[in-house]
């Protein structure tokens, strides 16, 4: 019965203390909210970028080709010995291979087997029309199957060529070195200043908030020194100043939320009519995708930063 | 019988032989090098009343904080209710605290606050139920006067009816000892003697009182046991005596 009049006395308390230090409050929110802005900000411009460069390495594609009994070894010239021509369980069996080895595309046709058939189809159609079967009654790339391998991490490429270029019944392996290198370099460009940027913006947010709360601390300390010669444990004193600094850092968290949500879309819509020609190629992330992630992060950050900033001030002042 | 029997047992002997508070050849030397209390022996009784007196710096204040628990002694022992000061964990604290109250010279009463809730905040941290809450707070106004003013904000009284409020606040919770540090030191001389008048009657109820004061007139008006202290030293403690102040 007491545990359960002190916990609404607590929750009582750490309400009527937001109100009780109005200004202060007012100045905690605000300092959390404006970090998490811009924290809410750059996080949103940094997801769509990672969604864009992600796009872009799904169209790198790694093509191998296999020998076949018309192609020639060459160096000596002479017909490739049989061994090395692949038939087509040999052909399966490496696709297998090729799956199990690399993590691919989690699209459905990560490793693509295309035929002979396939392969002229594709290529004549693109160069002669519809009619190309005309003038030519045979297959002229008879016997030239290839897989195409989508992969999920460009950075695996070059393993994986290697790798493919080491099997004997590989004639080639087609790649874009440039590509690969290049989204390589953005993917890590990215991260270099995704973790510059959250630092900087964790060092204002605490040096802000550090002031925020030293401000606090003279209202507080007269408080706390009452409870504690009266008789209060440390939880007693604790708990309603912590409370206070969690709902204080789900407000300053909350505000910033509604804030972004609002603006994000605006823009979106705004990019996405004014600029149509952008969204063929360029995958902006819908406001519900950005706040799948955003929204626990920031009201966790918000949680985590109200509760730090409550419990060391309420800390320098419990050893009396 | 029970450890912990066997301790309230020890602690009821500690103070039936050396009294509610008891100083044992205690020392404090701050972490500046200065020393504070240089070898104090002081002895209290259940239900005394008794002055502390002595200039700045004579280390009066410096041992109503090691009554409090708020400073440890740098050597020898500082027993209240039995317990031994020097050895008392940090949790354990608080429920030592709640045997005493304390009254300081600035009231510290919480400005936002009316006057019921000063007094009713000292039962909610000791965890009373509410009812008796609400039964024992205008009881306790009553015994200081201030029955008719308990809806009043604190900044809104005089300086003798916030003390009042302060010594409300330190009574509610049925104290043991009542530690009062300077009360009357801003406060005019009615004030001042209605106060100690207060702290008389608390007395007379069985409340043991020790005052840190430098109030002259009313120690001498009051033929209490004096204790002086003089460079952190008691130079004299005498029953019924005079508060002599040395050039």
């Amino acid at each position: 019965m007491r545990k359960i009049s002190t916990l609404f006395y607590t929750i009582r308390q750490g309400f009527a203390n937001i109100f009780r230090n109005k200004w202060y409050s007012l100045a905690s929110v605000a300092t959390i909210s404006a970090c998490l802005f811009l924290f809410g900000l750059f996080y949103a411009i940094v997801a769509n970028f990672r969604s864009i460069v992600m796009k872009a390495e799904e169209g790198v594609t790694v093509t191998v080709f296999f020998h076949d009994a018309n192609d020639r070894c060459e160096k000596e010239g002479t017909p490739h010995s049989p061994e090395q021509v692949p038939d087509e369980l040999r052909m399966k069996e490496i696709g297998e291979r090729i799956k199990a080895r690399v993590e691919v595309s989690k699209e459905p046709d990560g490793v693509v087997f295309i035929s002979d058939e396939e392969a002229w189809m594709n290529f004549a159609s693109n160069y002669y029309g519809e009619s190309y079967a005309e003038g030519f009654p045979e297959n002229p790339l008879s016997g030239v199957c290839s897989y195409e391998i989508h992969l999920s991490d460009v950075d695996m490429q070059n393993a994986l060529v290697s790798w493919l270029q080491s099997i004997p019944e590989v004639r080639k392996v087609n790649y874009s070195e440039v590509t690969a290198h290049t989204l390589s370099g953005v993917n890590l460009l990215i991260a270099y200043i995704s973790v510059g940027i959250i630092v900087i913006l964790l060092a204002v947010s605490i040096f802000l908030i550090s002031n925020t709360v030293s401000i606090g601390i003279s209202v507080r300390s007269a408080e706390i020194n009452i409870m504690k010669y009266i008789g209060a444990t440390d939880f007693f004193v604790r708990a309603p100043f912590v409370l206070e600094g969690i709902i204080i850092g789900l407000l300053g968290a909350a505000l910033p939320l509604g804030l972004i949500y609002s603006v994000y879309n605006y823009a979106l819509n705004y990019i996405l009519q004014q600029f149509s020609v952008l969204n063929s190629f360029l995958n902006f992330l819908t406001v519900q995708e950005v706040f799948k992630v955003l929204l626990p992060v920031s009201l966790v950050l918000g949680m985590g930063i109200g509760y730090l900033g409550s419990a060391s001030t309420v800390r320098k002042h419990l050893h009396v | 019988m029970s450890r912990r029997e066997q301790q309230r047992i020890k602690k009821e002997q500690m103070i039936e032989e050396k009294g509610v508070i008891y100083l044992d050849n205690v020392h404090k030397v701050y972490s500046s090098g200065s020393p504070a209390l240089n070898g104090i022996n002081l002895s209290i009784k259940k239900g005394e009343f008794v002055f502390i007196v002595g200039d700045s710096g004579s280390g009066k204040s410096t041992m109503i904080k090691l009554l409090l628990r708020e400073l440890k002694a740098s050597e020898g022992n500082v027993y209240v209710m039995g317990n031994n000061l020097s050895k008392l964990r940090h949790g354990k604290i608080p429920r030592f605290r709640r045997n005493l109250g304390v009254v300081f010279q600035d009231f510290r009463l919480l400005n936002d606050r009316n006057v019921y809730e000063n007094v009713a905040f000292a039962q909610r941290i000791v965890e009373t139920p509410a009812r008796e809450i609400r039964r024992n707070v205008p009881a306790v106004l009553a015994t200081v006067g201030l029955a008719s003013k308990y809806k009043a904000k604190t900044n809104q009284l005089s300086g003798g009816e916030q003390q009042r409020v302060a010594l409300a606040r330190a009574l509610v919770n049925k104290p043991s000892i009542l530690l009062a540090d300077e009360p009357t030191g801003n406060l005019d001389p009615k004030n001042s003697w209605e106060i100690m008048k207060l702290l008389e009657e608390i007395n007379e109820d069985g409340t043991t009182v020790v005052v840190v004061t430098h109030n002259r007139e009313i120690v001498n008006a009051m033929h209490k046991r004096v204790v002086t202290m003089k460079k952190g030293v008691i130079v004299s403690d005498q029953e019924g005596g005079e508060y002599i102040e040395e050039d």
